[in-house]
């Protein structure tokens, strides 16, 4: 804070001393004028967000939550992780925003202020599961390199905004289109104005579905900043990175989207299984589309000790990507017998789905509370970790607390 | 010669003079604008926020961690220091446990898509520096739950 301020002042005094005449506006030159590094280092103020989040890195910013703090049902921002590829934009103003729409299988090029979109277009409201590719990436032996997160990096916020695909009809499908790719307003981390922190995108059949959104409001207010403010897609079900923040180009392409972190290994996986650590060529990855089922124990928080005899009641959410949960199990002895829990519809489509149980243990003692979801498919969360790949993808291994009675 | 000497001497008086205009120039600027902006510095609570800064050393060392980055001191400390922590955060690399060979095929991808420089003899450096001080962790399948929290649940 100290170091801050002073550095801040010493970056003005330089100007000042340069210029041989003090800086007029400097005391109010606003905060984002001055380079990252030098702007307020509290992420929990700046960004608004539960003090118990855990900063996994700093530049570019990357924090997740613990289990107990997704307890809502509809994932507050307190909550909600931050999963930056670069730096966030400075200036952002919504009443000059504009999304163009080009690429080779576009009739045509044309673009829209955030007005026109909001008022040319039906508006939707969706409560959407996203979860960052790389969530459970601390688990993989041998370690995947990225960020380290252990489980918070999934959220289940209300979106609301409107159809992407009502927007592509306006602008008209070639019918070779294949694929959308977005593109944004954030800078790179090296400050290479030529390269794009990250462009990825979805093929045409998930940019077309119903709840494919253009998103301009979280949970009824404005999109904070950091989470992609005024503009960003929200794709359900798919990993984070498909729903890209800032928005302001989508191209229409004739092939598979070639953008940032689309190609060598970001956000793909062997095709075929490997061994753990094994080399896997560039052409044998596959990029990432549906993520698969998971659920997690968000009340009580890990560590909770119990009177001999008091029952415990247990809650969470599971989701599935593309898929519903269709049922839920818990077991209080490593999987030797698992239980059966109810498990809630999901409000609309791609949105997490809630579980509860009461739990009463035989006997004193040490004891996980380990949960377990399957998909609509039959598919289940494995309770060891599922198959390495070689950024560490797609743990969806089962999540557990701990308890001690008596 | 000695046409050749008086240059270069005149010269490096008007360096030296240069040098010292640019670094009063600097205190002032200072100065004037400590004075200037004096009550903006003052928090909530009413406390001077700039009375003591101890974090002014970027090269300082406690409990055998580089405060600025977190990085454990050791040899290649500052190899590592210069060229992994311009463009990302530390804490990227300390998460990061990894062999030597897939350090070295990290600096491979940084270099040719994050636009990372040519890191020449420092790069056995840094690896070393990494792999020693940061060695992966064997893990296996799944690990025990660890650092569990105890509290008494009503």
């Amino acid at each position: 804070m100290q170091r801050r301020n002073f550095v801040q002042k010493a970056t003005l005094a330089s100007m000042t001393a340069l210029l041989g005449t003090d800086i007029v506006f400097g005391a109010s030159m606003p905060k984002y004028y001055l380079p990252l590094g030098l702007q307020d280092p509290d992420p929990f103020t700046m960004f608004d967000k539960d003090k118990e989040m855990v900063v996994l890195n700093d530049k570019p910013w990357n924090i997740e939550a613990q289990a107990h703090l997704l307890d809502d049902k509809i994932t507050p921002n307190s909550a909600m992780f931050v999963r930056n590829n670069g730096l966030v934009p400075e200036e952002l103003d919504a009443t000059t925003w504009k999304l163009s729409f080009d690429g080779e299988s576009a009739i045509q090029q044309k673009s829209y202020t955030l007005q026109e979109l909001k008022s040319q277009f039906k508006v939707h409201t969706y409560q959407l599961t996203l979860e960052c590719g790389g969530n459970g990436r601390s688990e993989f032996d041998p370690p995947a390199k990225g960020n380290q997160w252990t489980i918070g990096a999934v959220s289940c916020a209300t979106w609301t905004g409107v159809r992407l695909r009502d927007v592509l009809e306006d602008v008209g499908l070639k019918p070779d289109a294949v694929y959308i790719g977005y593109h944004a307003v954030d800078r790179h981390l090296s400050q290479n104005p030529d390269k794009e922190p990250i462009s990825r995108g979805a093929p045409m059949a998930k940019a077309l579905q119903d709840e494919t959104l253009l998103a301009f409001q979280m949970n009824g207010a404005d999109i904070p900043a950091v989470h992609g403010y005024p503009l960003r897609l929200v794709v359900g079900g798919w990993p984070a990175s498909v729903s890209g923040k800032w928005l302001n180009r989508i191209s229409i392409r004739n092939i598979v989207h070639d953008g940032a972190k689309m190609g060598g290994d970001s956000y793909r996986v062997p095709c075929e299984p490997v061994a753990p650590g094994e080399e896997v060529k560039e052409e044998d990855m596959c990029i990432i589309e549906s993520m698969p089922v998971k659920s997690l124990i968000t009340y009580p928080k890990s560590g909770a000790m119990l009177k001999e005899g008091q029952s415990l009641n247990i809650r969470g959410h599971a989701w599935a990507g593309e898929l519903e949960v269709a049922q839920m199990h818990y077991s209080i002895d490593f999987g030797a017998t698992w239980k059966d829990c109810p498990i809630q519809k999901p409000i609309n489509r791609l949105a997490w789905q809630h579980f509860s149980a009461k739990i009463d243990f035989p006997k004193k003692g040490y004891y996980e509370v380990w949960a377990k979801a399957t998909d609509a498919n039959g598919v289940s969360q494995p309770m060891v970790l599922p198959g390495w790949n070689p950024k560490g993808y797609l743990n969806n291994a089962c999540h557990r607390i701990a308890v001690k009675m008596g | 010669m000695s046409e050749k000497n008086k240059f270069w001497k005149n010269a490096r008086r008007v360096y030296r003079f240069l040098i010292v205009v640019c670094v009063l120039a600097l205190i002032s600027g200072i100065v004037i604008f400590y004075l200037n902006d004096a009550d903006t510095a003052i928090d909530e609570n009413g406390e001077n926020q700039y009375t003591t800064f101890s974090d002014d050393d970027p090269d300082r060392i406690e409990k055998g961690i580089h405060v600025r980055t977190g990085l454990t001191d050791a040899p290649g400390l500052q190899e590592t220091v210069n060229n992994c922590t311009s463009c990302h955060s530390a804490k990227l690399v300390i998460q990061n446990r990894m062999s030597a060979e897939r350090w070295h095929a990290t600096i491979r991808w940084m270099q040719e898509t994050q636009n990372l420089w040519p890191l020449g003899d420092n790069e056995d450096i840094i690896v070393d520096y990494l792999t020693t001080n940061y060695p992966p962790k064997k893990k296996g399948r799944r690990e025990t739950l660890a650092d569990v929290q105890w509290y008494e649940l009503k």
